[in-house]
């Protein structure tokens, strides 16, 4: 009887002990894994709405929208802006103090890098598409381009 | 029987009938056409228009190389890269007739074919064209296998060896994809001109004309029935929406 005593508290003993390594591995984890902040977008879509859906519905379904968009867009030429990439990031992404953006490669300060790298989602649009505003780029490249940008009506400054 | 029920006649007013039908519902269709010209962002774009362009090779110099430069700056295709492989939307072609040294310069770029080689053969359907005409490569989907490139009559693609760095916003460009002239499809969109358009006019000689080759009452429709045009490789039989005049 003992003897199975005994082992019944070994066992528990063991599963106390392993809980305890897990325990003790956690914290360096989520040291080495920033908990994400998002930056703040420029301004709300709405009084009653900060982004062109509910919060719950962007967190869970930015992706569905963008994939969505981007077929309208490209096999169709539906530009609307609502969806587009390109207005999520003229919101999104803000520059610091020197009008310096953060980068999408690295770091977690990036809009969309700053959930995706702690959900360990990795995204390819920045390959290709741009991951910031466009006036920094044009500003240092040619003035002409922004003359040309507000010709066009992109949303530069107002999303 | 009473006369009205008689077969013949209820043939003859079903007849009646349906040319009356028939008649209001075409004028509308019409008057659709003809009333909403401007493309609105929400609703696709369709077949009731070919874009197209028109290109005065008598008014093109072969000094001149604005739309080329043009291209370069709206669409970013500026990284620092080997010669052979250089993107290339639109470039300057000189020709020569051999028999009286008669020389032309002219742009070339996608032709946007109405039966394009390039969508024929792409295995993944990242090539295609939009119903107005525009020929596009979808690069969500390409995956850089080149068999367009090698089956353009015309060499209009390029295709992407290196990591490329702050793109354009409107114009999204990738390692491993193939590109071409999109005709500033975002502009058009909008109702603008091509950028090589807008510097050939502002720039340049004045020699390229774009527009709408389905609308009668467009400036390139009526030039293109009054004038004789070119198509280049006509023998192939696309159809291009690039026509050359005074070749």
């Amino acid at each position: 009887m003992k003897a199975r005593y005994l082992s019944i508290l070994g066992k528990l003993m063991l599963g106390l002990l392993l809980s305890l390594t897990v325990n003790a591995a956690e914290p360096v984890t989520s040291g080495s894994v920033t908990i994400p902040n998002p930056p703040k977008a420029k301004t709300n879509f709405s009084a009653e709405q900060p982004c062109v859906e509910p919060i719950d519905v962007m967190r869970r379904s930015h992706g569905l929208f963008l994939k969505h968009s981007r077929n309208d867009t490209m096999r169709h030429g539906m530009r609307t802006s609502n969806y587009s990439l390109v207005t999520c990031i003229n919101c999104h992404v803000t520059s610091d103090e020197h009008g310096n953006y953060p980068s999408v490669k690295e770091g977690t300060e990036h809009f969309c890098r700053s959930c995706h790298s702690y959900a360990a989602v990795t995204i390819d649009c920045f390959q290709c598409h741009a991951s910031h505003p466009e006036e920094v780029i044009s500003s240092k490249v040619n003035e002409v381009s922004s003359i040309k940008l507000d010709s066009l009506g992109t949303p530069n400054t107002s999303p | 029987m009473n006369e009205e029920f008689s077969p013949t006649q209820n043939r003859r007013d079903f007849l009646k009938n349906t040319a009356v039908v028939a008649g209001i519902t075409v004028v509308p269709g019409v008057l659709l056409y003809t009333g909403s010209m401007a493309h609105q962002p929400e609703n696709a774009v369709t077949s009731d228009r070919r874009w197209g362009m028109l290109i005065d090779t008598t008014k093109c110099t072969s000094g001149c190389d604005a739309c080329v430069n043009a291209c370069i700056e709206e669409h970013g295709l500026t990284e620092e890269v080997r010669a052979e492989v250089k993107p290339q939307w639109i470039r300057k072609v000189g020709l020569r007739d051999k028999q009286t040294g008669k020389e032309h310069s002219l742009p070339m770029m996608c032709q946007h074919c109405e039966k394009p080689p390039c969508v024929d053969v792409c295995p993944t359907g990242a090539s295609f064209k939009r119903a107005d005409g525009i020929v596009l490569v979808d690069r969500h989907i390409c995956i850089g296998c080149r068999y367009c490139m090698m089956s353009c009559p015309y060499k209009a693609r390029s295709f992407v060896h290196e990591t490329l760095e702050n793109q354009k916003p409107h114009s999204p460009r990738g390692k491993g994809t193939v590109e071409a002239c999109n005709l500033c499809v975002y502009r058009v969109d909008k109702g603008l001109n091509p950028a090589c358009v807008e510097a050939c006019e502002k720039d340049g000689q004045k020699a390229m004309l774009f527009g709408d080759l389905n609308d009668p009452n467009s400036e390139i429709h009526k030039r293109l029935k009054e004038i004789g045009s070119t198509a280049l490789r006509a023998d192939m039989r696309l159809n291009p929406g690039i026509r050359y005049q005074g070749l």
